[in-house]
């Protein structure tokens, strides 16, 4: 099938990598970095510690891109059960300040659902790319049941919002896999009937943060806080912003979490809505660079992995920037490859290796 | 057979464009979900720009109330009587502790923090915000400052912080004019001026510190400073000084005042000596006097009940709300009143026979001397004090001519001092004792109203006020602590009249068979006096001399009051003061040798 020679390919082909996407990628994290300075109050360290993370990000990103589709496929099955393992580890022996979310392997500390974000999308896009397009019923209630299993266990860590997008990420693929809308319609349908009974699931912590975005003015200096303060950052940056590292909001200390969930806040604050409209154009442009990428890829493996990478990865966007603006409920959800922590972005970047390996690999056939 | 598998065949194409339809799907829904995101920021940023950025300011910017320098307190001669000393407290930010009762209990090992000290902690912690600095511990000394310094930085949200402490150096013997400040309180809370007082955690609470409040607060500066959202000050972004109160000068004389507390010596009682002209008061004591130091930072509950029940009241202000009768010191007014009247002349003669009767009553009204004084003239009647004289007179005058010239002398109403809660004592008159009692004036009444007792009570201020009235030839200014008063005749009577009295009164110094004969002989002018003694048990026909004699065998606390009111020189009068030593017994024996102790001092420093 590899019939044409290397020489004809390119060298971005050889490295199996898309340039638009990694020039696109670097501008959106060096951005990151700058206001990743500002937000910790020049802390050159943490600046130091995110580059030496998105760098190893960047090289998990570069080694899943060599990966051969078909041993992924291949391997889907296990990837996923060793995820689920892990979950249930975290379960039984996890660690973590009120709710249990971290596996202490002595070397390092890790998330599992962080690795079950890659891992969900790999075994559905696996299932479902066995057998053709659209599924059928029982391959259908297969993958429900494949997104059920880690969605239940995330969310008894308690983690409400990575369980949401990890059973995101999955239920994309079925979209993508063309379920029918009559179908995708009943599901929606049976969701909002189920609102009622997840909100009896839900710990009194989590009910707080959805009645809070409901009203945030209910508890101004509580739970509210977060919220009121973000909006005033936002708001207070006008057009122009405030200037680098001149934000009030987050440099005093009313902005809370500036460096991690809420630096979107910090650069509407001092980049104000010019800097907004840039950072989000930006975005937009990966996001449909990706999409791109994904929609070309000859097989529908990859075609259903890569979109569903690029489609949660305009989810954490959304979540993210929604919350900060007020418009969702505050969950713990970082800016991807913008806010201060390692695991997620190297999942996100891991992600992108995906898709460019997946694309470059577009004429294959299954 | 073909069929069949036609399922099972993939057709890529038909996949590929399902696959594609459902991306157009979502990079719809990616641009449209952007542009309402970047429409919530044009609301956020652009729309509502100005109310976001005004409550950013809010958030940013705090106004800061810095207390004024409270003003000193001088005596006449620029002596200070009130001060603001540099101290240290011990405060606590309730939020930035590890545990608000660990941290005190903590804190209580280093220092002694008492139950009050914990109480009233709470009671500010529960009117503040959590990042408000709240005072655990006042006045810190060296050893606890110390002590402190060392463990500070393992215990958080804990300072230690310099302030200005008022402080009395004369300590009790001016406590009852200078008064004292205190902690703010509820009570103060609700009649001060929030503005003025934002930065303030002390208040005058009596005397002076309370009465020109006004004066000596100043205004609180304000400043404008950045803090984080803990509170924490980062940067004064502007300031206005506060503008300090101002320093007051009285008029007392520290050197007269203490001289006259120690010529009280151990003797509980009041005296007030005034500057005829001005009303300008040198001297007030009311004795025994406490330590207004104890009450600036609150006094220990044990500490207060002791002087709550201690026999000899020294929260009790004398001077000017002790209620006495005038006895005897109320003779000279009398005796204005009867030559005004016309009732008596200078040289109309009564005879004492050692008793008096009403018409047509059986009720002996005595001389305080066994045996009466026989013939006496006004001089006399005046020098030895004779009742007989004075029972008749009053009975002449009627209750209501004697207290209409009382009146004129300021008796029954307060005299205007610049201090708080003044007394206005009792003058009584036909119409007072119906109201009063319901009860219609008896002619026996009238007759011991002569000797100043019954219902008349009077302030040793209003004696002495009085008095310097009687000096000036009715003549003299309101009594003050602060400025000098516009002199105000008060009452017109011929020369002639305030002379006859005055040689009366002179004759009680210097006379031969005067009640305070001697007392005065040493010194470089003449004096004007009269002695009293107002009665605390039995009967209303005692005096002077007799008292020493008659009740020496009685216990302390039933023993009468001394009084002496009296003004020097004699021929230009300057001063004048009244004298009371409760249950010091005799006026002639008691309270005129302090008298004339002092005014002998008044004039070694000029007065």
């Amino acid at each position: 099938m590899n019939a044409l020679p290397i020489s004809r390919r390119g060298p971005w082909a050889v490295l199996r990598l898309d340039p638009v996407m990694l020039l696109l990628l670097t501008a959106l994290m060096g951005v990151g970095l700058l206001v990743l300075f500002s937000a910790t109050e020049h802390d050159m360290g943490t600046v130091w510690r995110q580059g030496i993370r998105l760098g190893v990000g960047v090289t998990a990103m570069l080694v899943l891109a060599q990966l051969p589709p078909n041993l992924l496929r291949q391997w889907a099955p296990w990837i996923y059960a060793v995820a689920v393992v892990l979950l249930i580890a975290v379960a039984v022996a996890g660690v973590g300040e009120g709710a249990q979310r971290w596996l202490d392997l002595g070397v390092i500390r890790f998330q599992p659902s962080e690795a079950m974000k890659l891992a969900l999308p790999i075994v559905v896009a696996a299932l479902l790319a066995q057998r053709p397009l659209p599924p059928s019923t029982r391959d259908l209630l297969l993958c429900l049941v494949l997104i059920a299993v880690p969605v239940a266990l995330i969310q008894s860590q308690p983690d409400l919002g990575t369980s949401i997008l990890v059973g995101l990420s999955g239920l994309c693929i079925l979209f993508l896999a063309g379920l029918r809308w009559r179908v995708i319609f009943g599901l929606g349908a049976l969701t909002l009937a189920a609102l009622p009974v997840l909100w009896y699931a839900m710990h009194d912590y989590q009910r707080n943060r959805v009645l809070t975005f409901l009203d945030p003015e209910r508890d101004p200096l509580g739970a509210g806080w977060n919220i009121i303060q973000s909006k005033i950052a936002v708001g207070s940056g006008g057009l122009g912003g405030k200037g680098w590292t001149q934000g009030s909001q987050s440099h005093l200390e009313f902005l809370p979490e500036p460096h991690t969930d809420f630096i979107f806040a910090v650069l509407a604050e001092e980049f104000g809505f010019v800097g907004v409209v840039l950072v989000l154009s930006l975005y937009g442009l990966i996001i449909l660079r990706g999409f791109h990428l994904a929609s070309r890829c000859r097989d529908s493996f990859g075609r259903l992995l890569a979109g569903s990478m690029m489609f949660m990865f305009f989810v954490y966007l959304m979540v993210n920037v929604g919350m900060v603006s007020g418009l969702l409920p505050v969950v713990g959800v970082p800016l991807p490859l913008v806010s201060y922590g390692g695991t997620s972005a190297a999942t996100l970047l891991a992600g992108f290796g995906l898709v460019m390996g997946l694309h470059s690999r577009r004429r294959f056939m299954g | 057979m073909l069929k069949l598998t036609t399922q099972r065949i993939r057709d890529e194409a038909s996949e590929q464009r399902l696959t594609r339809r459902r991306f157009q799907v979502l990079i719809g829904l990616v641009v449209l979900a952007l542009l309402a995101l970047g429409g919530r920021f044009a609301y956020l940023q652009l729309g509502a720009h100005e109310q976001y950025a005004a409550r950013a300011e809010e958030n940013r910017i705090r106004l800061r109330a810095l207390p004024p320098n409270r003003g000193l307190i001088l005596d006449r001669r620029g002596r200070v009587l009130a001060e603001n000393r540099p101290a240290y407290r011990l405060v606590v930010v309730p939020e930035r502790t590890q545990g608000l009762n660990e941290t005190i209990d903590r804190l209580s090992t280093l220092v002694s923090i008492s139950e009050r000290e914990r109480e009233r902690f709470q009671v500010q912690r529960v009117r503040s915000s959590p990042f408000e600095s709240l005072i655990l511990k006042s006045s810190l000394s060296e050893d606890e400052v110390a002590r402190l310094a060392i463990e500070r930085h393992h215990i958080d949200g804990v300072e230690i912080e310099p302030y200005l402490q008022r402080f009395y150096p004369y300590g009790d013997s001016l406590a009852h004019v200078v008064g004292y400040v205190g902690r703010i309180d509820q009570r103060d809370l609700e009649r001060l001026d929030s503005d003025r007082y934002r930065a303030a955690t002390h208040v005058g609470k009596t005397g002076v510190e309370r009465h020109f409040e006004a004066r000596l607060h100043g205004e609180p500066g304000l400043e404008r400073v950045e803090t984080n959202a803990q509170g924490r000050v980062l940067r004064v972004l502007e300031r206005s000084s506060p503008q300090p109160g101002q320093d007051l000068t009285l008029s007392i004389d520290i050197d007269l005042q203490r001289s006259a507390i120690e010529f009280l010596g151990e003797q509980a009682g009041a005296i007030v000596m005034l500057d005829i002209h001005t009303g300008e008061t040198l001297a007030l004591v009311s004795h025994p006097g406490f330590d207004p130091n104890a009450f600036v930072h609150g006094i220990a509950q044990d500490d207060y009940d002791a002087l709550l029940s201690n026999p000899r009241r020294p929260l009790f202000n004398r001077f000017l709300f002790g209620g006495y009768e005038p006895g005897s010191t109320i003779k000279p007014f009398l005796a204005l009143a009867g030559l005004e009247y016309g009732v008596i002349t200078p040289d109309t003669r009564v005879f004492s026979s050692g008793a008096y009767q009403l018409p047509g009553h059986q009720r002996e009204y005595r001389d305080w001397r066994r045996g009466g004084h026989g013939w006496v003239d006004l001089e006399l009647a005046l020098a030895e004090s004779v009742n007989v004289y004075f029972y008749q007179l009053a009975v002449e005058l009627g209750i209501d001519r004697i207290s209409r010239e009382l009146a004129l002398f300021g008796f029954g109403r307060k005299t205007g001092l610049d201090l708080p809660g003044e007394g206005q004592g009792v003058l009584p008159t036909q119409s007072w004792k119906r109201a009063q009692f319901g009860q219609p004036w008896y002619p026996g009444e009238t007759v011991i109203t002569g000797i100043g007792q019954g219902f008349t009570v009077v302030t040793p201020l209003q004696l002495a006020h009085a008095t310097a009235a009687l000096a000036g030839r009715g003549q003299t200014a309101t009594p003050s602590l602060v400025g000098l008063g516009e002199p105000v005749r008060m009452v017109i009577h011929d020369d002639w009249i305030w002379d006859a009295v005055y040689q009366g009164m002179a004759a009680v110094m210097h006379g031969p068979s005067g009640t305070a004969r001697g007392v005065a002989d040493l010194m470089a002018t003449e004096v004007a006096g009269k002695t009293g003694t107002a009665q605390v048990f039995g009967r209303p026909d005692e005096d002077e001399e007799s008292e020493d004699q008659v009740r020496e065998e009685l216990p302390v606390h039933l023993r009468n009051h001394a009084l002496f009111v009296g003004f020097a020189p004699l021929d230009a009068p300057a001063i004048a003061l009244s004298v009371v030593v409760e249950h010091g017994g005799g006026g002639a024996s008691v309270a005129a040798p302090v008298a004339a102790a002092l005014i002998a001092r008044a004039q070694e420093l000029g007065y």
